[in-house]
């Protein structure tokens, strides 16, 4: 029998070793982008060794991405065990389920999209995710204070969760689409450098960040509903603009006003993926001030 | 003056209507909707008096003018101020102004047919053309027959069909806006019928809901207390666990017994922390609790003139809680006693005496007397846990363990003992709060069905399509040419069209 420590302690080093992969892994994209500087896509089609260094890089990244998910998803699923309830108590927890459901956003969209350019930054994201997670907000497993205990915190948060990470994987998309958009002339064409050109053209990614937020966005909302009904059950009223209350209402606007913008206004390109930054950081927003400076009732941060 | 607009002639009928018009355009209510959002900012930095009014008192202290610029523009209580309620009632007016004349346009469409095909479909999306061995009769034949299986509408026009799809896109977007619509309703008929009100109620003793039981108490315009049937809550037992290693609460749970209106025997219930207990619209919520020192406070002849238990305000997460014991009947003055309490006292050189865990297992009261005028007539409200001293003198300090007296001593005038105050041990008190929201039903309609429209109307597909048969002249074999294209704001357009060719094709055998 491993006791509570034992499984605790073992969570930690799936975490740990989940960085170690995803550094590895982050190396290899960027090895990769190197070598892409003096690859370009005609090469790809005949074998030649810049290309094939250029593949394999490529490849092992994929493959190690996928690796640190499944150690950080036992390192989450153990954590979980060591509290004898869902890991999400406090705000390290937080974080290294949301690292969690950003690779997972990121592994599903490579199965049909072209992104594996994106793994660069994705690795990036997770690592700095999970650096400030071990090192500025570990705290040791704890049960969870009465307020917590609610079938709703399953619902509500992992709702949360996955829109977060699907939210951030928008927003690299739209980043990337604006660091793209100055390779294109008035005319509308591209002149990218070597390294830029396997990655997908400026109408695909800008369709790609659309969909992300369209897909979530319901989720999202039903995250948001989710809260009220349990702000109802706990204290007594379904909404109370606090803080984070108030910043989920925001960055719900900020995305009902992106969809809006493109569905009916017509917005495209740079102008959308500018907007899609900003709903983006309003979330962001509410992750990191509200739940450490902010006031109010969402103080369970554990901090 | 300007020229080109005839302003005088539009009169007052047409401003309105103008005005009517700009209000309920789509592009004024986004506007509204992220002004809402701008607007609710300031709401989450600046404390709010309905979340937190002792944040908001201290802000006073430190930013005296700030806070009263921030006062005038009611940014204390933002979200209930004129100018924030201005700019959601403009929105919903706007959304009511836009969406229920396209409700009923769209309602009216129920039945309609798709337009007729155009005259030049190469300019549409997705243009294909071919030539096909069959009548054309037969080809119109197969591809109603096909997009009636996938239930496109269909209309026959001259020697082509137009179908349609995607009616329920527009569906989908009317109900959830209707919906936000029903959210507006239910917010704000749980505003003007429904109550708020808390009472701190200790361990033993009752709370009847009539208004003088409540501690504060907060009602919409039309609430009548009559709309809450009477009820006696009786407080049987409170227990709180904590995690012995952090201290951290692990479970609050409450007995109560419950006695209803008309009905003798009471019933026995638990509520926590998650779970009220419902009465109709109206639940009952267990939302914080504390310890409550008892006393019993004589005066020098030994007669009580005080004895109870006292609700203390908890500090910290050990409990370590203050309070005010207020004795206005003692003679010839006032006893006012400022004290804190801690649950497991301890001492070290640092802090002094702390409490170190959340239970009371070594109880302590530590007091300062004071004498004088407690002001309690002055007409000013004042604090149950504090003690203005302005008018008073301290006349000593001390520490009780339960079952211990203190002879309090007098002051400069009076050097005999004023009475004495006995502590007689601890027990505990929880504050109920009590709320009553009859809109709550529609709110969680509305956002349900919200959702819902919301999940219709950004995943169905909306696309018309037109096939068109042209008996070709320069054809041998007198050949039919087929045109298809099509026209759709949504993904999956060529896939679709592909498909009705490839069903063409194969079914008749047209190669090329
Ligand atoms: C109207 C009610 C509520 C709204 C609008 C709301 C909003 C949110 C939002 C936006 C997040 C996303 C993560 C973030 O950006 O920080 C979140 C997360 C969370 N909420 Fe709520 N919430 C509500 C009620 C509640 C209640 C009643 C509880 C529990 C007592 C709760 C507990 C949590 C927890 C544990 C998280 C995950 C951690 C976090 O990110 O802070 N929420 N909520």
């Amino acid at each position: 029998m491993m006791s509570k420590a034992d499984w605790a302690t073992l969570s930690n080093n799936f975490v740990y070793s989940s960085m170690g992969i995803i550094f590895i892994a982050f190396i290899s994209f960027a090895f990769q982008t190197a070598w892409s500087f003096r690859v370009v896509p005609q090469d790809l089609d005949t074998p030649n060794p810049k290309s094939v260094k250029y593949t394999k890089a490529g490849r092992i990244g994929i493959a190690l991405t996928i690796l640190g998910f499944i150690f950080l998803l036992s390192g989450v699923i153990a954590r979980g065990v060591s509290a004898g309830r869902v890991p999400w108590g406090n705000m390290y927890e937080f974080s290294i389920t949301g690292a969690l459901a950003f690779l997972f956003a990121y592994l599903v969209t490579l199965r049909k999209y072209n992104v594996q350019w994106l793994g660069l930054v994705v690795t990036l994201a997770v690592l700095l995710t999970l650096g400030t997670a071990v090192t500025l907000l570990y705290v040791p497993t704890a049960p969870l204070v009465p307020a917590l205990k609610s079938t709703w915190l399953v619902i509500h948060v992992c709702a949360a969760i996955i829109s977060g990470g699907v939210f951030l994987l928008a927003n690299c998309v739209a980043a990337a689409y604006l660091i793209m958009d100055r390779y294109q002339d008035e005319d509308g064409n591209e002149h990218r450098p070597n390294w830029a050109k396997q990655l997908p053209t400026l109408a695909e990614l800008d369709q790609l960040s659309y969909r992300l937020v369209a897909l979530v966005f319901p989720l999202w909302t039903f995250s948001v509903i989710a809260g009220a009904i349990w702000a109802e059950a706990a204290w007594g009223r379904y909404w109370g603009w606090d803080p984070k209350e108030t910043w989920a209402f925001i960055t719900w606007v900020a995305y009902a006003a992106y969809l809006h913008a493109r569905v009916t206004a017509g917005w495209k390109g740079k102008r959308a993926a500018w907007l899609c930054l900003f709903a983006g950081s309003t979330f962001l927003f509410n992750y990191v001030y509200v739940n450490i400076w902010g006031a109010g009732r969402h103080t369970y941060s554990g901090l | 003056m300007s020229y080109e607009i005839k302003t005088p002639e539009l009169g007052t009928v047409g401003l309105l209507r103008w005005l009517w018009r700009q209000l309920t355009s789509m592009r004024t209510a986004l506007i509204l909707l992220l002004l809402l959002g701008v607007a609710s900012i300031p709401g989450s930095i600046i404390p709010q008096r309905n979340q937190d009014p002792t944040r908001v008192q201290q802000y006073f202290v430190n930013n005296p003018t700030l806070a009263k610029v921030f006062d005038k523009f009611s940014l204390f209580n933002l979200y209930s101020s004129t100018w924030f309620s201005a700019i959601y009632l403009l929105l919903f007016i706007s959304l009511i102004g836009c969406v229920l004349p396209r409700t009923w346009e769209h309602f009216k469409n129920i039945r309609a047919l798709p337009p007729q095909t155009p005259k030049n479909l190469i300019r549409l999306e997705e243009f294909r053309t071919f030539e096909s061995r069959k009548s054309a009769a037969e080809i119109l034949v197969i591809a109603r027959a096909h997009f009636g299986k996938r239930r496109y509408r269909i209309r026959d026009c001259d020697a082509s069909v137009a179908v349609e799809k995607g009616f329920i896109r527009e569906s989908g977007n009317l109900l959830f806006h209707l919906s936000l619509i029903g959210i507006l309703i239910g917010v704000s008929t749980g505003s003007l019928g429904g109550m708020r009100g808390s009472a701190i109620v200790n361990e033993g003793e009752s709370f009847t809901n009539v208004a003088t039981s409540y501690d504060s108490l907060s009602a919409g315009r039309f609430f009548k207390l009559s709309d809450f049937p009477p009820i006696t809550l009786k407080v049987i037992k409170f227990t709180a666990t904590y995690d012995l290693l952090t201290n951290a609460p692990l479970d609050y749970s409450l007995i109560l017994d419950v006695t209803e209106s008309g009905k003798s025997n009471s019933r026995r219930v638990e509520v926590k922390v998650n779970k009220p207990i419902t009465f109709g619209s109206t639940r009952i919520y267990l939302q914080a609790n504390g310890f409550s020192p008892k006393v019993t406070v004589r005066d020098n002849t030994g007669k009580i003139v005080l004895s109870g238990a006292i609700p203390f305000l908890p500090q910290d997460g050990n409990l370590t809680s203050i309070g005010a014991i207020k004795v206005p009947d003692l003679t010839p003055t006032q006893l006012g006693i400022v004290g804190s309490f801690l649950p497991t006292a301890e001492r070290d050189k640092i802090r002094g005496g702390f409490s170190s865990y959340p239970e009371a297992l070594n109880p302590r009261l530590l007091m300062a007397a004071w004498l004088g005028d407690l002001g309690l007539d002055s007409g000013v409200p004042q604090s149950v846990y504090r003690i203005n001293t302005k008018k008073m003198d301290r006349v000593g300090l001390q520490s009780l363990a339960p079952g211990e007296v203190w002879e309090i001593p007098g002051n400069s005038n009076n050097s005999n003992n004023v009475g004495s105050i006995t502590f007689d041990g601890v027990t505990q008190w929880v504050n109920l709060q009590i709320v009553r929201d009859p809109g709550k039903p529609f709110s969680l309609l509305g956002a349900v069905f919200a959702l819902l429209g919301l999940l219709i109307s950004l995943f169905a597909r909306r696309r018309r399509i037109w096939i068109r048969t042209v008996v070709g002249e320069n054809t041998s074999n007198s050949r039919v040419i087929v045109e298809i294209a099509g026209l759709s704001r949504s993904p999956g357009l060529a896939q679709e069209i592909d498909a009705l060719v490839n069903v063409l094709k194969e079914k008749w055998g047209d190669d090329e």
